[in-house]
């Protein structure tokens, strides 16, 4: 068997650090020694296949049980892409997010802000064979956190992706154009690079709006890609 | 070409996407109902963080072969478990045989754990591999950990028969080997 292909490295000023003294949480939970690089086997170019017969697609979180929920409604759609352009197919993505008041539906989440029964604010799409993926939902509240003194986290919502390979499995979060809170938010402020972080901001579209009905916006997602292009096309889930 | 997108914290609210069933791969509605032989486990253990306080937040992830050691089998080798309120996770799956590693290797048996909380802004990667195998001795990742670091990832049986723990400790004395993965 010849040896798996496996997924280029990234370039780290794109990628947060796990050791980030403005974000509180850090400190007792990241590593302090070196990671141990692993030359990619079959362990890490796999991954799970993701099939909507066991894991079934929602794709509205603007109701729940037959009923709207309140705030804002919105449309949220994308491609989801490796660093080659190349459309990952099957994709599983997962999100989740607060209500239209900044409230999780969550046991643990205490911010004085109203729960809405109509409002659970979790989904799970599948991307088509362009890549395509699209949810319905309600536009989030931002919400107090207490990582420093006044600390809001800016409006956004939770993803959470299985490519094709264990490598490229992601979770990460989706911001609005123009949100002030952006400017002091240490997670959306975690990369050194500029241009990766503002690619989590998520652009107004109109050609995603719907008339009457809900605003739009995309936000393009990119997988990690391999150190070469396979023979076969590698976005296939295996 | 762009970059990959940048990893983001999944915070403390994650448990809207978990479903505790997913930590039984084999149970019986499941993706794996039906799949006959190979080794019933159990795989369990305790994280901690560097001031020794169990993270009561974590969402575990599992990616293992059959049985037979295949990654495109009909096996599902998938689960997911949120730690409790000691820290805890608890999969029941398949005992994974051995794999291809690269070139001519053959890696040990071995289930990747990946880990998310709050307070990671992108997953810790580590191994489970299972003590008393005689395949651990050649397997290339475990050998090319120093010595004294190597049992972080290597599960002990409780007693309990078909149980295994591996504790993971994210920071400080005898912290768990992460993967550059
Ligand atoms: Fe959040």
């Amino acid at each position: 068997m010849p040896d798996p292909i496996g997924y280029r490295r990234p370039d780290p000023a794109t990628q947060p650090p796990y050791d980030l003294p403005t974000y509180g949480s850090t400190r007792p939970r990241h590593p302090k020694q070196p990671l141990v690089r692993v030359p990619h086997t079959l362990s890490e170019v796999t991954g799970p296949r993701m099939s909507p017969a066991w894991y079934a697609p929602h794709d509205d979180l603007s109701r729940h049980n037959g009923k709207e929920a309140l705030g804002e409604r919105i449309i949220v759609a994308g491609r989801v892409l490796d660093e080659d352009g190349r459309p990952v197919r099957g994709a599983l993505v997962e999100v989740w997010q607060a209500n239209a008041a900044g409230r999780y539906h969550h046991p643990a989440d205490q911010h004085d802000a109203p729960l809405d029964p109509n409002f659970l604010g979790r989904g799970r799409v599948f991307t088509d064979e362009e890549g395509n993926y699209r949810f319905t939902t309600i536009r989030p509240g931002a919400y107090p956190w207490r990582n420093h003194a006044n600390a809001w986290r800016p409006v956004h919502i939770h993803f959470s992706l299985f490519g094709a390979g264990l490598a490229q499995r992601l979770i990460t979060q989706m911001y609005f154009p123009g949100d002030p809170l952006l400017a002091y938010d240490p997670i959306f402020q975690c990369t050194a690079d500029e241009a990766a972080r503002n690619r989590l901001i998520a652009q107004f579209d109109i050609a995603i709006t719907q008339p009457e009905w809900a605003l739009g916006y995309r936000f393009d997602i990119i997988l990690r890609g391999r150190e070469a292009t396979p023979f076969e096309d590698g976005a296939g889930a295996h | 070409m762009t970059a990959a997108t940048t990893s983001q914290t999944a915070g403390p609210y994650w448990h809207l996407i978990d479903f505790p069933e997913w930590a039984d791969l084999l149970r019986p509605d499941g993706p794996n109902a039906g799949i006959e032989g190979g080794e019933r486990i159990v795989l369990t253990g305790r994280i901690t963080d560097g001031d020794g306080a169990p993270v009561t937040d974590a969402m575990v992830e599992i990616w293992q072969a059959d049985p037979e050691g295949r990654y495109d089998g009909a096996f599902h080798g998938f689960g997911r478990c949120g730690t409790d309120a000691n820290g805890m996770f608890r999969f029941v799956t398949l005992k994974p045989g051995p794999v291809p590693g690269r070139g001519n290797q053959t890696q040990a048996p071995h289930v990747v754990l990946t880990l998310f909380a709050r307070g990671l802004l992108k997953q810790l990667v580590t191994r489970l591999y299972f003590e008393g195998e005689k395949l651990n001795e050649t397997d290339p990742l475990l050998q090319s950990i120093e010595p004294a670091r190597r049992g972080t990832l290597i599960a002990r049986p409780t007693g309990t028969p078909g149980e295994w723990r591996l504790d993971i400790r994210l920071q400080g004395e005898n912290e768990t080997v992460f993967l550059d993965v």
